[in-house]
């Protein structure tokens, strides 16, 4: 086990560092960081100068390895177009992505799992066969176009909700939610709904499908038997069993929420960091986009880590020692 | 393959070369035909891609109006209601007009054109890619194999669409701003390509594992054919199927990235505007009422993006053996 873990955080840090050398090529190479920093009345010995400071005359590993030592340590240079640390916009933008991949992710689960629970045990029903079609056709719809759909209907037909921002915030701290006014809530309705239906109907069919293989084992018909209520059996034992995989999949569908998050906020001109990312790509402010993309890096890699570790927590089987591996 | 009729298994040389079967008997004899006649929804998906490629490779035989040449519209012609008179004009447009007095339906055709050489370029360039990188990962492995299949496992973690973003953004970075909205369609091509030969690179170096233990390329092998010869000439044929049902599925996903990225106002430009782009346009004219400036190509990207899967499906569950 304890190989296993040091196997994977092994090979987690090889993704980052990837991943890092990635940013930073792009940092020192795609976008003239002299160009940028430096206005149009410039002399040769302003461009020396500043190359020396920043460290341009280094070799490339010294360079790599400074870029990585700044970013560990939170510093990721300066916007070219905002001007200000890149840090510091993330900071300011973070907790709009969170908060939305959060309902979104939870609305996602709640929902797959009970419709999922449904279609299994009412699998011929009227209801669970149409709730299985329109999740067929949900599947191949792309995002934009969900998003779009719902802004029509909700916003401008029948104007119950707002199509975008996020309503009035209140800042705690740092940290500024939109869980505690009305208008924030209702802001979030359109954008968590677009955003966690497309996983929605993926955790649905993967409830759906294993609650029909464990409902036909042994130990199920033997609960049965024994006159367990129905609802003892489906919940207590049935569905208990199909959560491993359940897990395994939404955990590694948050980092599909985080990055298709770029296109929800985009639709419903959320103010997190996907549309930053977004902002960032047409004016082409790389160290923004370098920044995202490490970001990125980083919570996909802790979310796979975390998942594989959590194999271990839920499923005592993983557990034993395997005999032929000795 | 698995059909013996009773022709084939006669000598070779009795047969006339006049009596061969043409190409067209062969491919109705075969059974993927067979098996095409017999899908309502392949016919009906086949019958929509057909109509949609053949509309947008002849679109300025076509629409009525180009779009894109200021000097053939009007602007008095706006926000025309489909299949109602203008107010001012009196024109009537099927589809409706947007603000500067375009054919809905012209643009629509012109857009399914840029999705469709976007779609299909970007498949043909990830296929090459994730052909060629597979085929070496299998037949050479080592540390080519090692190296080829440790990047696409990176890949593969992230979705492909934050793939196809980044290079995106990459490739405009590197290239001139005063050029930028030119070659926009070719950095697209290439940014939705290297987001997908993954895919690809992986079932070839599946197949090509396989196959390369076969008899038939040890046989070459021993008689001193050149591995690149084995690769192209003996392997690829054989691995070809499986890539083919990828690439129809990746269509569908090719043309869905592009409409997305589009969409994202990071593809093309409003100048040349893909399907994507003109339902960007077409979504901030949705609160002012004018709905069919979005409604119309969001309904034409679905109808080419359903059908492509659909048809790709179907052709997964025809070319394996195993469900026949």
């Amino acid at each position: 086990m304890i190989a296993f873990v040091l196997r994977r955080v092994f090979q987690s840090i090889i993704v980052l560092l990837i991943v890092g050398l990635i940013a930073f090529l792009m940092f020192r190479y795609v976008g003239d960081p002299i160009e940028s920093l430096l206005g149009q009345e410039r002399t040769f010995e302003d461009i020396a100068n500043l190359r020396e400071r920043l460290g341009l005359n280094d070799p490339f590993i010294v360079q790599y390895f400074n870029f990585l030592l700044g970013a560990v340590q939170g510093q990721f240079g300066i916007s070219y177009r905002a001007g200000v640390p890149v840090s510091q916009l993330i900071a300011e933008r973070l907790p709009a992505t969170l908060e939305l991949a959060f309902v979104s992710g939870l609305f996602a689960l709640i929902g797959g799992v009970a419709l999922g629970v449904y279609t299994a045990l009412r699998r011929k029903g009227v209801i669970a066969t149409t709730i299985m079609t329109a999740s067929l056709i949900g599947v191949s719809l792309p995002t934009f176009l969900i998003g779009i759909a719902l802004i029509w209907v909700f916003a401008v037909e029948l104007q119950w909700l707002p199509s975008n921002g996020r309503g009035e915030v209140v800042a705690i701290g740092g940290w500024t939610t939109g869980f505690l006014t009305s208008s924030g809530r209702a802001s979030l309705i359109l954008p968590a709904i677009t955003l966690g239906l497309f996983q929605m109907t993926l955790i649905m069919r993967l409830v759906r499908s294993e609650m029909l293989e464990v409902l036909r084992t042994d130990y199920i018909k033997f609960a049965r038997a024994r006159g367990l209520s129905a609802r003892a059996v489906n919940f207590g034992h049935a569905l208990k069993n199909t959560l491993i995989p359940v897990i395994t999949i939404t955990g590694l569908q948050l980092g599909s929420i985080v990055a298709f998050a770029i296109i929800t906020e985009t639709v419903f001109q959320w103010p997190g960091v996907g549309l930053m990312f977004i902002n960032a790509i047409n004016f082409v402010d790389i160290p923004v986009m370098a920044t995202y993309l490490m970001l990125i890096a980083v919570f996909f890699v802790l979310v796979n880590l975390i998942v594989d570790l959590l194999y271990f927590a839920v499923d005592p089987r993983l557990r034993v020692e395997r005999p032929s591996s000795k | 393959m698995s059909e013996t009729s009773v022709e084939e298994t006669k000598p070779a040389a009795v047969i006339d070369p006049k009596d061969a079967p043409s190409l067209w008997t062969r491919i109705k004899r075969s059974d993927v035909w067979y098996s095409f006649t017999r899908s309502p929804v392949a016919i009906v998906a086949a019958i929509i891609v057909t109509i949609i490629v053949l509309a947008s490779v002849f679109a300025p035989l076509i629409s009525p109006q180009n779009p894109f040449n200021p000097a053939e519209l009007n602007l008095m012609d706006g926000f025309s209601a489909p299949m109602e008179p203008n107010q001012f004009t009196g024109n009537v447009y099927w589809l409706g007009t947007d603000d500067q007095g375009r054919d809905i339906f012209s643009t629509i055709l012109y857009g399914s054109r840029i999705s469709l050489f976007v779609g299909v370029s970007a498949v043909l360039l990830a296929m090459v890619i994730g052909i060629v990188l597979g085929l070496v990962a299998g037949y050479r492995g080592g540390w080519a194999d090692t190296i080829i299949m440790r990047i696409a496992d990176v890949q593969l973690t992230f979705p492909s669409i934050l793939i196809a973003l980044l290079v995106f953004g990459i490739v405009r970075g590197l290239v001139p701003p005063d050029v930028r909205n030119d070659v926009a369609v070719w950095v697209l091509i290439v940014s939705i390509a290297l987001s997908d030969w993954v895919q690809y690179a992986r079932t070839v170096r599946g197949a090509t594992l396989v196959e390369r233990n076969k008899e038939y390329v040890q046989a070459a092998r021993v008689i001193g054919v050149k591995p690149f010869t084995i690769m192209m000439r003996h392997v690829l044929p054989n691995v070809m199927g499986p890539v083919l049902v990828i690439a129809t599925i990746g269509l569908a996903l090719a043309i869905i990235a592009e409409a997305t990225l589009s969409f994202l106002g990071v593809g093309m430009p409003k100048t040349t505007p893909s399907l994507g782009t003109l339902i960007n346009t077409g979504q901030d004219f949705l609160f002012s009422g004018e709905w069919w400036i979005l409604f119309f190509p969001a309904v034409a990207l679905l109808a080419l993006a359903l059908s492509v899967n659909l048809l790709g499906d179907w052709l997964r569950d025809a070319l394996n053996p195993k469900l026949r």
